[in-house]
């Protein structure tokens, strides 16, 4: 029983990480119709530069902010000098570019940075707290919890109760009638790309630090795993993005708990296939009538 | 009277495959143009290239006596052109209230888009009652209310509709056609709209502009087309 609360801490504060990395998939999916094959590489990118800035700074907290607003940047750039340049008639030209730029910039990277594993600092305590002799979270996973939570309540009131989300939302689903309407539907794009990489960034600050290091390749498995998320909850659903980066985290920390971590990568691709199997459109996915 | 609408020699399509030939009309302030015209005769396309969702080839459009050409589309209606495309153009993921408030965002006068938003519910009380329900919810009428309610926040002064009737009942496409009416005597309002529903356009319709084939084949005055059967014929066939 210890052991299954523990695995359950464990599944959801790694599993918030994967929520907030589904989050960013799905923010440009919504926002572009696209899967943004490069987003692992992206967040790698701005911890390098948010850990850069903790080193020469010595504050974790500066270099948070950094990172992100490096992924804002990162983001609106690529979207501004590529993604708007491909035809985006055939998907497939979408994930060929977006693999392309995974390596490229894996390879700057490593030109930079060098391609070994960088300790990553945490800037709280790590060690499970035990309350009433069971190993629960640790203070970290308490802060990268609760970080993920306030960045889908923010996003949330974004889109719900802004003028700009209603763009963004609006611009989305119809961007011709919103173009009609006077919405610049090339910026709001660029807007979901910079905020979408921006969560991206903040995701790849949280999970860096869990005894990942930071590496070129650091996020791949997260990406894959991250990937499973948001098809687990629907491409198009931010709610479905954060439990399915929960459900996906719970599941995984049993499986690596009971079964062995050499099962863990299998386990990914056998949830990815059953949900594409079962429910195609995820779970959160709503059957609406589409006018045409 | 001056005329907020000149289309001379415009030709526009999509690809290499020209739609719209040598297209000259033009539509007087504050009056009701009837483009008409069998399926395929290029009433969308001409609708859809003077609010510049396509570029034309060739010709050009002035709009309140200024060239269009370069302008962009999401300028338009901050000039006063407002354009509800077919298919009843409404966002059916968001929900009636979100549909207006989207219709107001870019003006500046927010207490006016208010009022404007207030003004286009109580013209369409059903909308009223739906504040809270997504789009796709809605009746066919409901959603042209909508997306004609929405263009109107706009305040504009030229309004492009396409095929406000298709698939309402008589007694709706009346109503939105007398309101049509009432807004163009009422504060200058000057609509170009696309019929299929020929009688009901020209019932309200000051001018019509008969299309065939890419090619206005005749521009006159509604009542002639509506009285000299001869011209029916020829141009409407009844």
């Amino acid at each position: 029983m210890d052991r299954f609360l523990f695995l359950t801490f464990d599944g959801l504060s790694t599993g918030a990480v994967y929520a907030a990395f589904a989050l960013a998939l799905v923010l440009i999916w919504r926002a572009a119709r696209l899967v943004n094959f490069a987003q692992g590489a992206m967040a790698v990118a701005t911890a390098y530069v948010g850990y850069a800035v903790v080193s020469v700074t010595g504050s974790y907290w500066l270099g948070l902010g950094a990172a992100v607003l490096a992924g804002l940047a990162l983001g609106a750039l690529v979207e501004r000098v590529l993604m708007r340049f491909v035809g985006h008639a055939n998907p497939l030209n979408d994930v060929i570019v977006a693999l392309g730029l995974v390596l490229l910039i894996q390879a700057v990277l490593g030109i930079v940075f060098g391609n070994e594993y960088r300790p990553a600092a945490a800037p709280f305590d790590t060690d499970a707290l035990t309350v009433g002799g069971i190993a629960a979270m640790s203070p970290y996973d308490l802060w990268v919890l609760g970080a993920v939570l306030v960045v889908v309540a923010l996003l949330g009131l974004l889109f719900t109760r802004t003028p700009i989300g209603l763009r963004m939302r609006a611009s989305a689903f119809a961007p011709e009638v919103s173009r009609l309407l006077g919405v610049n539907v090339g910026r709001m794009l660029t807007v979901g790309w910079a905020l979408a990489a921006a969560v991206g960034a903040l995701a790849g600050m949280l999970v860096v630090p869990t005894g990942l290091g930071l590496h070129p390749h650091a996020m791949d498995l997260v990406f894959v795993v991250a990937f499973t998320a948001a098809v687990v909850g629907g491409l198009d659903s931010p709610a479905g993005a954060v439990v399915g980066g929960l459900l996906v985290g719970l599941i995984l920390s049993y499986v690596t708990g009971y079964l062995g971590p050499d099962t863990t990568p299998l386990a990914v691709l056998v949830l990815l296939l059953a949900v594409l199997l079962v429910r195609p459109g995820g779970l959160f996915s709503s059957v609406r009538a589409r006018h045409v | 009277m001056t005329a907020i609408l000149e289309v001379e020699a415009l030709s526009s399509g999509y690809g290499p495959v020209p739609v719209l030939r040598d297209v000259t009309f033009s539509v007087p302030t504050g009056s009701i143009a009837a483009v008409l015209g069998a399926n395929g005769a290029g009433k969308t396309t001409l609708l859809r290239t003077l609010s510049g969702l396509l570029r034309p080839t060739g010709g050009r459009v002035r709009y309140d006596g200024a060239d269009l050409r370069g302008v962009r589309v999401e300028h338009l209606v901050r000039r006063g052109l407002a354009h509800v495309p077919e298919g009843r153009g409404i966002v059916a993921e968001l929900t009636v209230e979100e549909n207006l408030r989207l219709g107001g965002l870019w003006r500046r006068d927010r207490a006016d888009a208010r009022r404007a938003q207030d003004e286009v519910y109580q013209l369409f009380e059903p909308l009223a009652r739906r504040r809270r329900h997504a789009g796709h919810q809605l009746s066919g009428g409901e959603r042209q209310m909508l997306a004609l309610g929405r263009a109107l926040i706009a305040r504009p002064r030229l309004l492009l509709l396409d095929e406000p009737s298709l698939g309402l009942a008589p007694r709706v496409t009346a109503q939105i056609m007398a309101l049509l009416r009432r807004l163009c005597d009422s504060d200058g309002l000057t609509v170009l709209l696309v019929e299929q529903n020929v009688r009901s356009a020209l019932s309200v319709a000051d001018q019509g502009v008969v299309m065939s084939l890419g090619r206005v084949v005749t521009a006159t005055p509604a009542a002639q087309l509506r009285d000299d059967v001869t011209l029916r014929h020829a141009y409407l066939g009844f």
